[in-house]
């Protein structure tokens, strides 16, 4: 699939994602549009995942380690005819199987249950090793926060990753820069990641995660690495395709008004 | 007869399973030696993880490891499983429903010389809080492998609660345990003891000691502490003139607490809840500790006759 076709579905997931948080009035549009193109790229072309293989206990995984991101999971799922436009405008509305937070158990394709923080990277170095224990050749693929990667439990996961040289196991970091209550440098500085998890023994790959060619090529090279975990460490643009939300932390966890609704409808619309 | 650590009989049944098992993981948090996962470790290293000295992670590691159709013990002191990592396994084992098998070692005051940072007597109350998850706790060798062999056939989340010290082993093959079931050890008629882990054994001796004061108590293993026996409870209610609950643990939210939650809402009795009371532990052995905190069958006996006075 070309490029130009891979952005489509990203923006086609930009607008699903907007319509649903604006529909439930609650949810996380920022962190998911900053994520738009990665999920797009593992779902279309990385990854070995269709509507064949997604009830598979072994396969290709994926792990939303930053949960609050469920609304472009969900938009990604929708595109690879997992879930219908009906299931969509269920999110986060009573006796929907689209949790505010996604469950493994409601969905199929959501590959492990995340939202409490810090706790998904752990999971997706499980389903690593347990592929390497019995020979699998399946690979995992996960996606931090930036702000997340304050959780300490990020860094034994790392540890664990790198110690077990888990080579079948690949995390994007999604490097927006921006956390609930603001800038991640004045919240709680968390940089350098690139340095902090080449000193957990990962292969590090620095890329901008809005570029289909960057990313392709970042797993290209994870792919040929032998004996190390690859973390992707994506430079991103919080609220991604909407200028307004762009770069603004007010848009982490906020619906839009009518207005606000019809403007980023807008922005997006033909792209 | 030698007393046998539930610790020991945990490693021993774990080696047995994982060589017949090939879908058996086991993860440990350094500690390999002292849960005694090191058995399952020895006789399959590929399938045995060290995840080192952070128990969160391996709570992750193994949600994630059991989410590809495997079953997986993870192992640690149950201070820092249930403790440590309680909302790993709230929110990445027992929301998602995952086949881990969370065995604490070293619950309760008997860890002995260790001292209070490592004696977990909360561990019931946290564990038991969490749905999905089943709770259960042994009181010898022969139901330590039952029940390891008992968890290792279903589907699901599971706390199994296991000691540092030997203990003496009363029960024979003959034993079976049941899920949901607790196990008349000795009936009597006035005063039913309903006890779990080592204060079953000490509640024995206490029913001896009793008969000399006239009394003629049953006592009961109540080793699946979540799902609980109603039916049982309910029955003993009905046929006792009180209750008394023993446990090491604190007398809040443990086997006590489980037990008035049935009895109160079927069919109230009096009741007694032994227990630690609201404090922690201390360096020692863990005989003393035991006497020291109330625990010892001598002192369950002095507890069980004010409690049988207070009713005449």
């Amino acid at each position: 699939m070309e490029n130009q076709q891979l952005q489509k579905i990203a923006n086609n997931l930009r607008r699903n994602v907007i319509k649903m948080v604006a529909n439930a009035n609650s949810g996380h549009i920022g962190g998911a549009l900053s994520a738009a193109e990665i999920l797009t790229a593992l779902y279309f072309k990385e990854m070995n995942i269709s509507l064949d293989n997604i009830k598979d206990l072994e396969r290709d995984k994926f792990v939303l380690s930053k949960g609050h991101a469920s609304a472009g999971l969900f938009a990604i799922l929708h595109e690879i005819g997992v879930l219908s436009e009906e299931d969509l405008m269920t999110f986060r509305k009573i006796d929907s199987k689209l949790q505010g937070h996604p469950n493994m158990n409601y969905v199929d394709g959501v590959d492990m249950s995340t939202g409490s923080l810090g706790q998904g990277l752990s999971a997706a170095v499980g389903m690593a090793l347990s592929y390497k224990a019995k020979d699998l050749p399946y690979r995992v693929y996960s996606m931090v926060g930036d702000g997340e990667s304050q959780e300490g439990q990020i860094w034994e996961a790392a540890m664990a990753a790198g110690h077990y040289k888990l080579d079948n196991l690949v995390m994007f970091l999604d490097w927006n820069g921006y956390q609930i209550d603001g800038d991640i440098t004045q919240v709680m500085n968390p940089l350098p990641l690139d340095k902090k998890f080449e000193a957990f023994n990962w292969n590090v790959i620095n890329i901008d995660g809005h570029d289909f060619d960057q990313i392709f090529d970042a797993l290209k090279q994870a792919r040929e690495t032998k004996g190390r975990p690859t973390a992707i460490i994506a430079k991103t643009v919080k609220g991604k395709g909407v200028d307004f939300m762009e770069n603004n932390y007010q848009w982490h966890g906020s619906p839009p008004n009518k207005e606000q609704f019809e403007e980023a409808m807008k922005q997006l619309e033909g792209k | 007869m030698a007393k046998v650590a539930t610790r020991e009989a945990y490693g021993k049944a774990l080696a047995e399973l994982i060589q017949k098992d090939d879908k058996i993981f086991v993860l440990d948090a350094d500690l390999t030696k002292s849960t005694k996962t090191s058995d399952a470790q020895a006789v399959k290293p590929e399938r045995h993880f060290n995840i080192g000295i952070a128990e969160g992670n391996m709570m992750g590691i193994a949600a994630g490891i059991a989410s590809c159709g495997n079953t997986v013990f993870a192992s640690s002191f149950a201070m820092f499983a249930a403790g440590r990592a309680f909302e790993q396994i709230r929110n990445s084992i027992c929301y998602p429903k995952l086949n881990v098998k969370i065995c604490g070692t070293h619950a309760g005051i008997t860890v002995g010389e260790d001292g209070a940072s490592h004696q977990s007597v909360e561990d019931i109350a946290l564990m038991r809080a969490i749905p999905n998850m089943k709770v259960f706790q042994p009181c010898d060798a022969v139901e330590t492998k039952q029940i390891i062999e008992a968890v290792s056939k279903i589907d699901g989340p599971v706390f199994v609660r296991l000691g540092r010290s030997g203990v003496e082993t009363i029960y024979d093959e003959n034993y079976t345990f049941e899920i949901g079931k607790g196990h008349v050890v000795s009936p009597g008629k006035d005063i039913a003891i309903i006890a779990t882990g080592v204060l079953v054994q000490e509640s024995l001796q206490a029913k001896e000691l009793l008969k000399e004061a006239g009394l003629d108590v049953t006592v009961v293993n109540m080793a699946s502490i979540k799902p609980i026996d109603e039916a049982l409870i309910i029955e003993l209610a009905k046929t006792h003139k009180g209750i008394v609950t023993a446990e090491e643990h604190n007398v809040y939210g443990g086997l006590g607490s489980a037990v008035a939650e049935v009895v109160v809402q079927n069919h109230p009795v009096p009741m007694s809840i032994i227990g630690l009371e609201d404090t922690f532990g201390e360096s020692g052995k863990p005989a003393e500790l035991l006497d020291k905190y109330g625990l010892s069958a001598k002192r369950v006996a002095e507890k069980v006759k004010a409690f049988a006075q207070k009713l005449d």
